[in-house]
């Protein structure tokens, strides 16, 4: 079954885009039931049954461990693989499935793929005002131009930094303001595991937002303010719409339809099929 | 204007989230008032009295919710909502980071009014620094007999956890944080029954906000009347306004409720960068309805804004100036909330995807005018029928920009229906043309 599905899929006459993996493969009915993991056959590093169980200590229901714990195994193996999910399980004496439900839930938590460093460049509301897209395109072409492979740079929700729009989560550290011009001294430093723009993280002594008030009789020293995160679409060439646009489309208030009418005002009947539809099976027969 | 630091006094003290600053500055004082010199109810009391609401974005009034949880000998629970994640917001962050042990005396003094024995603060995952932070002001506190067993040889007893999110909007609404603190995927729950009664494993559970529980040490400490000077009416006290977006200066600022919003704006944050005129704002996050010029100067209070079709919220302010299109922005919030849905009610899950699909047709001139209205018709359809009010939180915002600002909506449709038919007219661009006819196909 899985195969024939490989095959359409493969023939790329259904859809464009690839689909997320998973969503359309039939359930296997015949497959063994999910069991949870014998610990006695499942090698644990040390350090990470240690954590865990510490976690699980904490919780009046070892349950509530999961995402500390998953969080962990993370950690350890890059990112929620099958064998990470099946050493938490072992330790957490729950099903392999129960943690990947969880996993797929969570932006932090990592199905696809391990990565060694996260950048979360934050697009959301208040730093797409401040041209944060941008700031993202610039970091992609640079990540890809600089071959980081295993670095998970995303575009996130928002972080919780509006103040230093638009800003960037690097393992966590939060730096910003951010320019398009950071975006090769960023990705360089994340690559070789430099502090990533020393000074310009929230928790970095002295950090301070640039302040734009001019100090008296001076110029401004806040960074200039480029147009608007939310661009018209692509390209600067394409003026905004004229001030004096066409008329703005009113909407008629009308009565709604009574049952039984249509807009061209034929009646219906609603139990009956359509006229036309008639006419054509007529015509077919 | 001038801001009121009340919650914010000491926040600019080196160390102050160490226990030896902190407690120099007359820290865990009011704990020891609460444990020492009054009864649980007295407690419970104070905080009714002072008009505390909830500022988390529901404004319930915290002695209230306190007032919910049963008595009885059953496991109560205390938890923290630090789980900041609204567009925004970003005030607990530095509540957190600068100020934890005044959030650690406020769950120690909301555990006695609710009567939980077993606390947790559920900070987001991405909060590391702040978590970090958080841990080691709990650790200090367990060392100095703060937290723990029978707590300065009182009757009440209290364990406070540090749980850190992974990742979800949805974990900041109070049912969904309780399934993702019980380990699973963070689903809200259906209400009734409401946490109070039956929450975290099942037993009675308080969940404020951090900067409500903030509150509640120096609402002890100094008295309600103390606290009730500053606000209007049944908006008491100060709050944190975190203003973002298109300002000069964006931050966090203390103020008295009541204070007009232009003050906020123009005064505290400076106003927008030179030249641009405000086109809307909104007032409590990104899940509040925007408001206009012409509501600049209403007082920042619970009610106005509610008078006005909005709501205070977080009191987290987005402005937005004139140079922004709306459409890529109502977009941009759309995708949000169809991200951040969890799935588990269809309004909300179809509804936040269709919005997306709708407002991109638009943004890609593929729009008519009766996409509009079914837009419109959507907002309504989500509004109210939803598990959650995360549905809510994206349809309330997106239908007021449609009805404030519907010209431009239709200028933006018209005009990128124009450039798209002008695109099709000529169809490739001339250094693409150059490149094809050097490669000898032309």
């Amino acid at each position: 079954m899985a195969d024939r599905m490989q095959e359409v899929r493969d023939e790329g006459a259904l859809r464009e885009t690839p689909l997320p993996p998973g969503w359309d493969e039939a359930v296997d009915l015949e497959a063994a039931p999910a069991t949870i993991p014998d610990p006695a056959e499942v090698e644990v590093p040390d350090q990470l049954r240690a954590e865990i169980e510490r976690l699980m200590s904490l919780y009046p229901d070892r349950h509530s461990a999961t995402l500390p714990a998953l969080g962990a195994a993370q950690a350890v193996h890059g990112w929620c693989s099958p064998e990470a999910l099946r050493q938490v399980a072992a330790v957490m004496q729950v099903t392999p499935a129960y943690l990947s439900s969880v996993a797929t839930f969570y932006d932090m938590l990592r199905t696809e793929g391990p990565a060694t460093t996260y950048v979360y460049v934050c697009t959301s509301v208040a730093c797409h005002l401040r041209n944060a897209r941008r700031v993202y395109q610039a970091l992609a072409r640079e990540a890809e131009a600089q071959s980081a492979d295993d670095l998970d740079l995303r575009e996130f929700e928002c972080l919780g930094a509006c103040d230093m729009a638009p800003m960037a989560s690097v393992d966590g550290r939060f730096v910003g303001p951010l320019s398009t011009d950071d975006a090769p001294d960023l990705i360089r430093q994340v690559k070789a595991g430099e502090t990533v723009l020393p000074g310009r993280g929230l928790d970095d002594p002295g950090f301070r937002l640039p302040d734009p008030v001019p100090p008296a009789g001076g110029e401004s020293v806040h960074p200039k303010m480029e147009p608007a995160g939310g661009t018209w679409p692509e390209g600067e060439e394409l003026e905004p719409p004229p001030a004096e646009g066409p008329p703005p489309h009113r909407r008629e208030i009308q009565e709604p339809l009574a049952p039984g009418t249509s807009h061209a005002g034929e009646h219906i009947d609603p139990l009956t099929r359509d006229v036309l539809e008639e006419e054509e099976e007529e015509g077919e027969e | 204007m001038r801001e009121v630091r009340v919650l914010l006094a000491n926040i600019d003290e080196p160390d102050l989230h160490t226990m030896d600053v902190y407690e120099r500055l007359g820290g865990y004082r009011a704990m020891r008032t609460a444990l020492l010199d009054m009864d649980p109810e007295a407690v419970l009391h104070e905080l009714e009295v002072s008009g505390l609401r909830g500022r988390g974005g529901a404004g319930f009034s915290m002695g209230k919710k306190a007032s919910f949880i049963p008595k009885g000998t059953m496991d109560k629970y205390l938890c923290c909502n630090a789980d900041e994640s609204e567009p925004g917001a970003f005030k607990d962050r530095l509540l957190m980071q600068k100020n934890p042990h005044l959030l650690v005396e406020g769950c120690i003094i909301g555990s006695v009014a609710a009567g939980a024995n077993k606390g947790f603060i559920f900070i987001r995952g991405e909060y590391e620094l702040q978590a970090d932070i958080l841990d080691a002001a709990v650790a200090e506190a367990y060392e100095k007999g703060y937290l723990g067993e029978r707590i300065l040889d009182s009757d009440h007893s209290f364990d406070l956890v540090i749980h850190r999110g992974k990742g979800a909007y949805i974990c900041g609404e109070e049912t969904g944080l309780l399934d993702a603190l019980e380990g699973k995927r963070g689903n809200p729950r259906l209400k009734p029954p409401f946490p109070a009664n039956q929450g975290l494993y099942q037993g009675p559970t308080l969940i404020n906000n951090v900067e409500t529980l903030c509150n509640a040490p120096l609402i002890i400490e100094h008295g309600a009347d103390w606290f009730k000077q500053w606000g209007e009416g049944n908006s008491t006290g100060t709050k944190i306004v975190s203003i973002s977006g298109n300002v000069q200066r964006p931050g966090n600022y203390e103020i008295p409720l009541g204070v007009p919003v232009r003050d906020i704006i123009y005064g505290l944050a400076g106003g927008l960068p030179e030249g641009r005129e405000l086109k809307c704002f909104f007032p409590g996050g990104s899940s509040a309805p925007v408001l206009t010029k012409e509501h600049l100067d209403l007082p920042f209070t619970y009610e106005a804004m509610v008078e006005a079709g909005s709501m205070l919220g977080t009191a987290s302010m987005i402005v937005v100036d004139d140079s922004q299109p709306l459409v890529p922005l109502a977009l941009r919030l759309a995708e949000f909330y169809r991200h951040e849905s969890c799935g588990k009610c269809v309004p909300c899950r179809e509804g936040t995807n269709w919005t997306v699909k709708m407002l991109e047709r638009i943004d890609e001139g593929e729009g008519t005018p009766m996409d509009l209205d079914i837009l419109e018709q959507v907002q309504g359809n989500i509004i109210g029928n939803c598990l959650c009010v995360l549905g809510d939180s994206m349809a309330m915002p997106v239908a007021s920009m449609l009805k404030h600002f519907r010209a431009e909506f239709e200028q933006h449709m018209e005009a990128a229906r124009a450039r798209r038919d002008l695109a099709e007219l000529e169809p490739r661009s001339a250094p693409e043309l150059a490149s094809v006819a050097e490669a000898g196909q032309v």
